[in-house]
């Protein structure tokens, strides 16, 4: 086994500061771990629009737009991410978004109260009056029931997977369902009415420092998070060891079971903040949507390099791919091209992806 | 049943096993995997287990990895009477493991295997805190480790273990084991999936270990490596312990009629009627 021969020194290597240098390509090997190709994707496509249509796409309006339209997928492909990376999946995302924000709406108007329940309402009414409680407080409340709620979903499939030992892929169909179910009962299926104006203010459509959206901003709070908790604790090292041979990790002592429970539940609670953010966006929130949610951030993750079949992922990779569909869906309106082109370019980078991470393996496992 | 154990004095019979099962029993359901197993290991020797299939190896394995707690019996340490409710008792205890199936993480790179459960955290807020992890130190002290074992990964093998090869892989395996283990190695057929220069190579492993002065547990199929690599023999037939040797005074024909319970001069009869 010691007859491999090292690779020669590269002639090209400066020797005045090669350890800097070395860690500097190592760090900048790491940051992309392989998926440099897809950031040229990214790169190609937003080049494209530039060139045909500069100004309206490369504009600071439509990029935060953009953004915008990326950051809830963006929240639900990181917590997608870590479950891919423990060999499962999570099919709830998009209904249990829906089920946490139909929760915080829920909870804010029973706490501001409707204009119902002041008397005040008259035909077409743009001006009744406000809500009557503490506007204040309904809205913090209900953000934390929501997100509560969302986490709760997530620590469900969690413990339903460890514990009682069903597979992710049916665990979170039944999540997917039972959480809309829910969802639609509490709601009849329409749209929340009623819910303080005050959360679109404050939150869904206010910007920080005048340039950044809230919802990007937290977007990418949780980004810079979920990277170093992925790639640089304990936790996330046990996240890959776990998917990538769980009985490995049981006898390595690594507490599998509640490792799973947490990492579902990141998924959910990420999931729920995500339907505050949709909650917060529209002032309301409609069960029919996001039921693609699931696959869409399978998707980003897929072609971000994070492997169907666990132990291998990272978070960069789903964020740059999460931006390809908007980027596309965007520019194809601005274009003037029918933007259902979008899911058939998606769909095939999809396939591509998948590809170039198995002939990835292929070459390295032939080394 | 005491007729049929055997034991010889022999010199190294009269230093303290460093680990030493005594009639422990152990059943699933109304299967008798272990009835009556004896099994003492030395600092400093390398005891091979042996058996048929069903003999109950790797249920004894399991016993002293922590793994199962047995039904009866007795297991000491230093000639002190200990009880291993999980892997992780036996593991304080000094004892590693080497598994058949090796028990990696091929998606992650040798020093996260080796590393794997018991990470080194960094100093100050962010390791105490956040459980930063200080992968600096635990790359330093994977080479390290290896160099003292003098295994060599090659460039391939700053990625992942499922770029090295099947012998790599052992090593890799091996040296996690080692690099925890205080007291006793235990390898569950560690050449099982390996060529001839590979097997030499962990013998060399093995023998590096003992030689440091640590007790090693081999589980083995192959008889010759038996008489290859061991200092003692513990036979087991049935869940019972059968004889205890010295490698030095017994024979593969003993070894082989006691895994079967067959005479030795039948033994030979019916191999050279096969030839």
């Amino acid at each position: 086994m010691s007859t491999e021969l090292t690779d020669p020194p590269s002639p090209d290597t400066l020797p005045a500061a090669p350890a800097r240098h070395q860690r500097f390509a190592a760090a900048w090997a790491r940051v992309f771990e392989g998926n440099l190709w897809i950031l040229l994707i990214l790169g190609t496509i937003v080049c494209f629009f530039t060139i045909t249509s500069g100004t309206t796409f490369l504009a600071v309006d439509n990029g935060r737009n953009i953004a915008l339209d990326t950051s809830q997928v963006l929240l639900l492909t990181i917590g997608q991410t870590f479950v891919l990376i423990t060999a499962g999946v999570d099919l709830s995302v998009g209904s249990v978004l829906v089920f946490s924000g139909v929760v915080a709406a829920k909870v804010m108007v029973a706490i501001a109260g409707t204009p119902e329940t002041t008397g005040v309402i008259g035909e077409g009414a743009t001006t009744v009056a406000g809500p009557s409680g503490p506007v204040g407080l309904a809205i913090v409340a209900g953000m934390l029931a929501g997100i509560a709620a969302g986490t709760a979903w997530g620590a469900f499939n969690g413990w339903a997977i460890s514990r009682l030992r069903i597979p992710p892929l049916i665990v979170t169909l039944g999540t997917f369902g039972m959480a809309l179910g829910i969802a639609n009962l509490l709601t009849n299926g329409v749209a929340v009415p009623n819910v303080p104006a005050e959360i679109q203010t404050t939150v869904g459509s206010s910007q920080v420092a005048g340039a950044i959206p809230v919802p990007v901003l937290v977007t990418a709070i949780a980004v810079v998070v979920a990277y170093f908790l992925l790639h640089r604790t304990r936790f996330g090292r046990h996240t890959f060891a776990t998917g990538s041979n769980p009985e490995a990790a049981r006898r390595a002592g690594i507490r599998v079971d509640a490792h799973l429970v947490k990492v579902y539940a990141i998924s959910g609670f990420l999931a729920g903040v995500a339907g505050i953010i949709d909650l917060a966006r529209f002032d309301t929130i409609t069960p029919s949507t996001h039921t693609t949610d699931n696959l869409n951030s399978i998707a980003a993750a897929a072609i971000g390099g994070t492997s169907l079949f666990g132990g291998v992922g990272t978070i960069l990779g789903g964020v740059i791919a999460a931006f390809i569909p908007a980027v596309l869906q965007n520019g194809l309106v601005i274009r003037n091209i029918q933007p259902f082109w979008q899911q058939v370019l998606v769909g095939a980078i999809i396939i591509v992806a998948v590809y170039v991470d198995q002939w990835r393996r292929r070459r390295r496992n032939a080394k | 049943m005491a007729g049929l154990r055997r034991s010889r004095m022999t010199n190294v019979l009269a230093q303290q096993p460093a680990v030493e099962l005594r009639a422990v029993r152990k059943s699933y359901g109304h299967v008798d995997a272990l009835r009556r197993a004896d099994l003492s290991v030395y600092p400093g020797q390398v005891t091979a287990l042996v058996g048929d299939n069903g003999a109950g190896k790797s249920t004894a394995i399991k016993v002293l990895s922590g793994a199962i707690v047995p039904d009866g019996g007795e297991m000491l340490i230093d000639g002190e009477v200990q009880r291993f409710a999980s892997p992780l008792d036996a593991r304080a205890s000094g004892i590693e493991t080497v598994y058949q199936d090796l028990a990696l993480a091929a998606d992650l790179d040798p020093a996260a295997n080796l590393f794997l459960g018991r990470e080194t955290l960094r100093s100050g807020p962010l390791g105490r805190w956040f459980h930063f992890l200080d992968f600096a130190a635990m790359e330093r002290e994977t080479q390290e480790r290896l160099r003292e074992l003098r295994i060599e990964l090659g460039p391939g093998a700053a990625r992942s273990v499922d770029a090295l090869s099947g012998g790599q892989r052992q090593a890799v395996a091996i040296a996690r084991a080692t690099s925890w283990s205080r007291k006793l190695l235990i390898l569950d057929e560690p050449t099982a999936a390996l060529g001839v220069q590979q097997t030499e190579v962990v013998f060399d492993l093995v023998r590096r270990v003992r030689d440091q002065g640590q007790a090693v547990l081999v589980v083995l199929h192959n008889i010759p490596q038996v008489f290859e690599i061991a200092d003692r023999i513990t036979v087991l037939r049935l869940g019972q312990t059968v004889g205890q040797f010295a490698t030095a005074d017994t024979s593969m024909g003993e070894i082989v009629s006691l895994m079967t319970g067959v005479p030795v001069g039948a033994v030979l009869d019916r191999d050279e009627g096969d030839g």
